[in-house]
């Protein structure tokens, strides 16, 4: 549903992303994995609207959406989490939510039945629905999920979402790839997801993709991936036997 | 207690202020804190989504300028000149916001893109001295006695009336985009454009709708001012001065609660006022120096404002029931 061609982004001379192509399935959970400045969070920035491509191309359903502003392609059913998150403080937490489902569909929805999406997303991503919740008390597990919910709340097909789980322990991670799998399950959104540790990641994915200095190193089934040489060498370093 | 009685009540007192034979100055102070109270409201609706303008001085002109110049050069009637030169502020006000808004030149680099503004509106009327006075200024052709078609009035009274009209206009509207889910949108952009756009705001269009706005009252604003006083100046009527004192006046009052900035308005004319009557002409200058110097010490002490800084002692209760834009 989403296929991405040999993309490419320099800033200044330097390749982020250097010719990466692969397919996005109906329907599947793929990982995108790689070491810090591999690329990952690039590519997300390009497919999502934040950066245009310096070539290549992405397309959704066969049309193009490659250099498309942010606010389109989210009206296009693709939305994104941030790594590092970032909520707007000065809105309550279904505020947050809820403007998300106000502006994020294609098709006009009330304030009221905005409100109700809004709700339902934080429910599912396991955040209060209260009204009077606030931002200020949320950890770094609560910031993951309040973005999750304003993805969510978008109503997309296809989910963008760059976890990186770097600040969560072991519960938070399992929590939030269960939250991934119900997301799946009970809403038919496919599902891009961005990690550069393996564990938790590998027993979620369909398929694998590793990025490394911008390149597609390797594309398979997540049992296989612990056995590619090039990404042992990437991740465990040269010779490592 | 009902919230809405205080407002009732405020609003027949400013009802029956004309029959209360009050004296042509305090009828001539309180009509200009009610013009510029409408001009500070508009201001602050970009002002307080972080879209610091410093340059609506150049919307003030426009509206006044043309509404003027069209009646003494074409004899059209104010009614039709005020629209045209509410119209061309917003032409100005898509020019320049377009390209800022899409290339994202924000904080204090709007700030100089509107501040340049103001003075080529300022210069360009003093250039066009031929049909603008120059820096001598304009007066609207008079009419014998008062018409409304010319909108010229003998009596203060009816200006009063239009001049009211105008301010609680100005506070709905103001009331309408702070209920608005466009109101929540602009926060959020102040807050993280890229996070914004990436819920599906579309941020050009969200600041150019406020920007819209807002210019478009300063224009009508600036056109009644003209109208009222007679005389058109491009140092009251357009360039950095008249814009700051816009700024200063919306700031100090508040720019976050309806009212901030008409107490603003009243504070600015009615100190500037005061100091003006005191010092006299003793020691020149001595009245705007510590008009400044008031200002310079009511922003940096009251950063949300006057409004702000009382609403935030004030116990909840007795604050009027305010529904969240989100």
């Amino acid at each position: 549903m989403l296929a991405v061609e040999s993309l490419t982004k320099s800033f200044d001379g330097f390749r982020a992303v250097n010719r990466v192509s692969f397919e996005l399935r109906k329907g599947e959970i793929l990982g995108l994995i790689g070491p810090n400045g591999s690329g990952k969070s690039t590519i997300f920035n390009l497919i999502a609207g934040a950066l245009r491509p310096t070539s290549g191309s992405i397309r959704l359903d066969g049309s193009e959406i490659g250099g498309m502003s942010a606010d389109q392609v989210c009206h296009l059913g693709l939305a994104r989490t941030f790594q590092i998150p970032r909520p707007f403080r000065k809105l309550s937490l279904l505020g947050n939510v809820a403007l998300a489902a106000f502006f994020g569909q294609r098709q006009r929805v009330t304030r009221g039945e905005a409100e109700r999406q809004a709700a339902r997303a934080l429910e599912l991503a396991g955040l209060p629905s209260d009204p009077r919740a606030t931002t200020g008390g949320l950890g770094a597990a609560g910031l993951k999920k309040l973005e999750l919910a304003r993805a969510l709340a978008t109503q997309p097909r296809i989910l963008l979402a760059d976890e990186s789980l770097g600040g969560l322990d072991h519960t938070e991670m399992d929590q939030a790839a269960a939250v991934l799998e119900r997301i799946r399950a009970e809403l038919g959104i496919t599902i891009i997801w961005v990690e550069h540790i393996m564990g938790v990641l590998m027993r979620v994915v369909d398929r694998v993709i590793v990025l490394d200095h911008g390149e597609n190193i390797f594309e398979g089934a997540p049992t296989e991936v612990a056995q590619d040489p090039r990404v042992i060498e990437v991740y465990l370093g040269k010779g490592h036997k | 207690m009902s919230t809405r009685a205080p407002w009732l009540a405020g609003l027949a007192a400013l009802a029956a202020l004309p029959w209360l034979s009050p004296s042509a100055y305090f009828l001539h102070i309180v009509i200009l804190i009610l013009i510029w109270g409408f001009i500070y409201t508009a201001w602050s609706l970009m002002g307080k989504f972080g879209l610091v303008s410093l340059g609506h001085g150049a919307f003030l002109g426009t509206g006044a300028y043309t509404a003027g110049l069209l009646w003494n050069f074409a004899g059209l009637t104010p009614w039709l000149g005020i629209p045209i030169g509410v119209a061309l502020a917003v032409l100005i006000a898509v020019v320049i916001g377009y390209p800022c808004f899409r290339l994202k030149v924000v904080g204090h680099y709007f700030a100089l893109v509107t501040l340049a503004l103001a003075e080529v509106a300022r210069l360009s009327i003093v250039a066009a001295r031929d049909i603008t006075g120059g820096s001598l200024g304009m007066t609207p052709n008079g009419v014998p006695t008062s018409s409304w078609i010319a909108i010229q009035f003998a009596d203060k009274r009816y200006f009063y009336f239009l001049a009211l009209g105008l301010w609680l206009f100005g506070l709905w509207v103001w009331r309408r985009v702070d209920t608005s889910m466009a109101s929540a949108a602009l926060e959020a952009i102040s807050e993280d454009e890229g996070a914004a756009a990436a819920i599906g705001i579309h941020v050009t269009r969200q600041k150019l709708t406020v920007t819209i706005i807002s210019a478009a009252m300063t224009a009508l604003g600036g056109a009644l001012y003209g109208q009222f006083v007679m005389y058109l100046n491009p140092d009251t009527l357009a360039g950095v001065g008249v814009s700051l004192q816009i700024v200063f006046a919306a700031i100090a009052g508040g720019m976050y609660s309806m009212l901030g900035p008409t107490v603003g308005a009243v504070l600015t004319i009615v100190l500037g006022e005061a100091l003006r009557v005191w010092f006299g002409t003793t020691w020149i200058g001595a009245a705007n120096t510590i008009y400044g110097i008031l200002l310079v010490i009511f922003i940096i002490y009251m950063p949300r404002g006057i409004v702000g800084l009382v609403a935030s002692r004030l116990p909840a209760r007795l604050l009027p029931a305010r529904r969240p834009a989100l």
